[in-house]
Order: C-alpha cells, then sequence, then structure tokens
C-alpha cells in the first residue's frame, strides 16, 4: 500500500516540481529582471535575487518607449494578425464548406491538393517568394506580411474535418425551401461550427503571430515591423541593456500570456485538434 | 466559394514551390548585371560540394536526434505526471504550457540573458549549484562545443508545451478499464506503462515525433538571433544557409537549391510518419 511520505507518493511530486520550475524559472528572470535597475540585471541574474525584483522600478519599461517605437510595432503585430486570422476564417472556411459539401467536378482532386500541401514548409516557400516580391518591388508594406498566410491548407483541413462530420438533415431542409450554398452556409452551418472557428483561429494566431523569418526578408522599416522582428533588432540597437530587452519581451508577451491563461482549455483543446485529427 | 482560398493557395504556396524549382536550375543572382543562365544540376553539385552546407545538413542532424527523444520523454513524462491528479497539477500545467505562446524570437532573447557568460550567468549559475562548485562558468553561445547543445536547449523549452498537450489527449482516450484489466492481470506500474499506455499513445507519439523532426529540420529563427550559424559553421542549419545564400549573398539560385533540399527532407518526413500511422490502422 501506499502511505503518505513514501518513495512512491514523493517521486511524482518532485518530478513535476522539478519540470515546473525549470520550465517557469526563465519566466520568472525575464520579468524580475524586466523590473530592475539596469545595473543590478547582470550581477543579481545568477544568485536568488534574479528570482525576484527588490525596489522595483519601471525605469526600463520607460526606457523601451524612448529607444524604440513600441505602440507603433505592437499595433503592426496587432493589425498583421486579426487580418490574417479574420481573412482566414472567411476565405478557409468557404473553401472547406465547398469542399466537404458541394458537389462539383474536379472536387476530390483539389481536396488531394490541398491535402498534400499540408506537407509544404513555409521555409522552402521563403526565399522563391522573396525573391518575387523584391523582383515586384512589394515590400516594406502590411500587404505583404498579411496575404501569404490568409490562405491556409492546415485552416481548410481542419474546418474540412468539423464540416464533413456535421449531420446534413438540417441543411437538406433548407435546400429544399429553396436556399442557395451562400445562404445554408451562412444561416446553417457557421452557427452550428463555432467551436472550429475558435479553435481554427487560436491555432492561426499562434502560429503566425511570432513569425519572424519573412518579416525580416521584407521589410526594413521599423513602422511597419511586427514584435518579433522588433524585439530582435532591438536586441543588437546599442548600448545593451538586458532590463530593457526584458522590459520589451514582457510588454510582447504578456497580453497573449494573459488569454492564453483565461482561455487555457480553449487553447489546449485547440491544440490537441490539430493533433488528434491528424 | 472556393476560389479566393484557391488563388491563395496557388498565388503563394504553389507558384513560389514551383518557382524554387525553376530558379534552382538556373544561375540567377540578384542585382546581377548577367544574364540568367540555365544551369541544370549545377547548383545541386555546389550545394553539396560545399563542406559548410554538408555541415549544416548535419547540424540539423545533430539537433533532430537530440530534440525529438529529450523533448518527446519529456512530454511524456509530464503528461503522465499531469495526469495523476496531483495537488499543483493546475499551476504546473500552466507552466510547461506557457512557452508554446512565447514566440522564438523573444526566448531567444531572453535566453541570452540566461547563457551570459561568467559565473554571474544564470546557467552557469545554475549549473554550479547543480554540481556543488565543479562548474568552471562557460560562454555557452561562442563555445564550439556548446553552442548547439544551447540552441537545443532553448528549443525543447519552448517545443515541449506543445508535444504535452497532444500527448495527454491520447492519454485520455484510453480507457481506463484497460488499466483495471492490466490490474486484475497483476501487472505492475512499469508492465502497465509498456502494455497499456504507451501502445495506447502510439499514434500521438508518432504525430508528435513527425512534427518536431519537420520543425527541426526548418530550424532558422534562434541561429539567425543568437549566433548567425557560428562559431564555426558549428549551428548553421539548412534554412540559415539558404537565407543567408538568398539575403545577404544574394545567391537566389543557390539558395532556391537549398529550399528544395529542405522540402524534400520534410516530405520524407511526413511520408515516413504517414507509414508508420497507418501500420498501426491496418494491425
Amino acid at each position: 500500500m501506499r502511505y503518505p511520505g513514501s518513495p512512491g507518493r514523493i517521486l511524482p511530486y518532485a518530478a513535476l516540481g522539478v519540470l515546473a520550475a525549470l520550465w517557469i524559472g526563465p519566466v520568472v528572470i525575464m520579468v524580475a529582471a524586466s523590473l530592475k535597475p539596469e545595473a543590478r540585471v547582470l550581477v543579481e541574474a545568477g544568485t536568488l535575487r534574479g528570482l525576484l525584483p527588490l525596489d522595483p522600478t519601471l525605469e526600463s519599461y520607460r526606457d523601451v518607449f524612448e529607444r524604440v517605437p513600441f505602440g507603433r510595432i505592437f499595433l503592426n503585430t496587432l493589425l498583421i494578425n486579426v487580418s490574417i486570422v479574420a481573412g482566414g476564417l472567411v476565405v478557409n472556411s468557404l473553401a472547406a464548406y465547398a469542399l466537404a459539401r458541394l458537389e462539383w467536378p474536379g472536387r476530390g482532386l483539389v481536396l488531394a491538393l490541398v491535402l498534400s500541401l499540408l506537407a509544404v514548409p513555409f521555409e522552402a516557400l521563403a526565399v522563391p517568394l522573396f525573391y518575387a516580391t523584391t523582383a515586384l518591388g512589394w515590400r516594406d508594406g502590411y500587404l505583404v506580411q498579411i496575404l501569404p498566410f490568409v490562405a491556409n491548407a492546415l485552416s481548410i483541413y481542419l474546418f474540412h474535418t468539423f464540416f464533413a462530420a456535421m449531420p446534413r438533415e438540417t441543411e437538406r431542409a433548407a435546400r429544399i425551401d429553396g436556399a442557395g450554398p451562400w445562404r445554408i452556409f451562412l444561416e446553417i452551418v457557421v452557427p452550428q461550427s463555432r467551436t472550429v472557428f475558435a479553435t481554427v483561429a487560436i491555432v492561426t494566431f499562434l502560429l503566425h503571430w511570432g513569425l519572424y523569418l519573412w518579416p525580416l526578408l521584407v521589410t526594413t522599416r521599423v513602422e511597419v515591423r511586427p514584435l518579433a522582428l522588433g524585439i530582435a533588432s532591438f536586441r543588437t540597437l546599442p548600448p545593451v541593456q538586458w532590463g530593457d530587452l526584458m522590459a520589451f519581451a514582457v510588454m510582447m508577451v504578456a497580453p497573449v500570456a494573459l488569454v492564453f491563461l483565461v482561455l487555457q482549455r480553449w487553447f489546449t483543446r485547440s491544440v490537441a485538434s490539430t493533433g488528434t485529427k491528424g | 466559394m472556393i476560389a479566393p482560398a484557391l488563388a491563395g493557395l496557388l498565388l503563394f504556396v504553389v507558384a513560389p514551390f514551383g518557382l524554387a524549382v525553376a530558379l534552382s536550375f538556373t544561375d540567377l543572382r540578384l542585382g546581377s548585371p548577367l544574364p540568367v543562365g540555365w544551369e541544370g544540376l549545377e547548383q545541386y553539385v555546389r550545394v553539396f560540394g560545399s563542406s559548410t552546407f554538408r555541415r549544416a545538413i548535419g547540424n540539423n542532424l545533430y539537433f533532430t536526434a537530440v530534440v525529438v527523444p529529450v523533448q518527446t520523454a519529456l512530454a511524456l513524462a509530464s503528461a503522465i505526471l499531469l495526469h495523476q491528479g496531483l495537488r499543483g497539477t493546475a499551476f504546473a500545467r500552466v507552466a510547461l504550457l506557457l512557452p508554446v505562446v512565447f514566440p522564438m524570437a523573444l526566448i531567444a532573447v531572453v535566453w541570452e540573458l540566461l547563457y551570459a557568460p561568467g559565473a554571474g550567468g544564470p546557467v552557469n549559475a545554475f549549473l554550479d549549484g547543480l554540481t556543488l562548485g565543479a562548474w568552471t562558468p562557460r560562454d555557452f553561445l561562442r563555445d564550439p562545443a556548446l553552442a548547439m547543445p544551447a540552441i537545443i536547449a532553448l528549443s525543447i523549452w519552448q517545443g515541449m508545451g506543445f508535444q504535452m498537450v497532444i500527448l495527454a489527449a491520447g492519454l485520455q482516450a484510453i480507457p481506463e478499464r484497460h488499466y483495471q484489466a492490466a490490474r486484475l492481470d497483476g501487472a505492475g506500474a512499469w508492465s502497465r506503462f509498456r502494455h497499456v499506455t504507451l501502445p495506447g499513445l502510439r499514434n500521438p507519439l508518432v504525430l508528435v515525433v513527425v512534427v518536431t523532426s519537420i520543425l527541426s529540420f526548418r530550424l532558422f529563427d534562434q541561429v539567425r538571433i543568437l549566433t548567425r550559424g557560428g562559431p564555426q559553421d558549428r549551428t548553421t542549419t539548412v534554412m540559415y544557409e539558404a537565407v543567408t545564400a538568398a539575403f545577404d549573398r544574394q545567391q537566389i539560385a543557390r539558395s532556391a537549391a537549398m529550399s528544395v533540399v529542405l522540402f524534400l527532407i520534410v516530405v520524407g518526413v511526413t511520408v515516413a510518419g504517414r507509414l508508420a500511422t497507418r501500420h498501426e490502422a491496418g494491425a
């Protein structure tokens, strides 16, 4: 029998405790360092004081706003990602509905094409896309950071899986009443599909808001750059101030982390559904 | 209804991919006044003839060979621990999942502080404490032997939570009666893990191994930000070489050939994963 204090009881707690500490440690150091005067960040980082800011100050946060247009970079990220998510929900759900429910010639072929595109990593497309956009002079804007990511094979796949499993009765009744595919989609399918829309929105956001490679290739001006590129270039802006960098990091990730904490269950389900249906 | 998405996919996935293949057979350089010539497989010969590129493939393989087993084992252990109903599970789950919402660029910058050289650097201090003072402080990101392990550690820190979620969902799908039956047969904890948990998790495990392998071959952000492929090419990757060729040296054709190589590797991993999953379904 297991009794309190037996190794079988303590081991799982110890293992989970060590893992959790190793995973939360860097986050704690990040937050603590952002709240310290610059002179003490590196000195204390490797001590237990690195984990807690005594006499906290917002100096570094003020520095960030003085040294880079943080607000602008933040809004860029918001604009780019809201556009990718919203545009993606519209075009990918429509495509998935047409693939799952409408009869038209070539449907099987298009579905096979979309599924095969799941295997194409964006990285393999980055260079030719970079070349094409450069040759067309299409750089340093928002659209070039949004459009390549709106239509997405993974999103179509997730929507398709959901739509294909929906019961057909109400749709059939509506069709007999003379409703066209657009009306059926908007009035019958969408209201029943809130969960898959939320899932795709979360997954799309998580996959895109930290994009670094593409904005690195197609932007040169800080005015249109997103946060991920912003923090990387802030890092190379002399003088290196660790407190400022950590303050940038905290302000960058805090909103997303808070949303994650509130919607944790949704978030977990979304991530899991990309896997379990795969 | 399908037109907008299809146009997007054709324009931003299919066309660039075709362009990559086409460009890889030319000698195109950006800004070069010479006319573009057809080179056949010459770029591929040059790519594989370059010791740096072979090193990059080796580094990707090294990264994959460490990250896939270590990260999968950690994710499996975490998923099982979170499944036990221990006190504090809710907090531990948040701690383990949080890095999944962190962009890699941010993680690279935060971990650069953790890797600070000298005894005062957090990782150095941690290892010093762990070895009871036997650790000599190192400059992780500039040490040829430690730069890749340093990149690996922060990558595992970021990626583990995603795998954990997938495996946790898989654990929940294993019927409790299988465990009860095993218990009635007198199976111990290890035996239940071997004969109930692992077979029940087969497909999720294949999936996380495939996804992690693919991500390993796409390795770029943390390398570009922290080491720029150095020291002595010890952290360069296929993607890093492809981007520096195109972006820093204007060698579009060479870079396109590297992109095609990357694509073929990723497709190979994906197909291997599909075969492993199907095998289970047919069994």
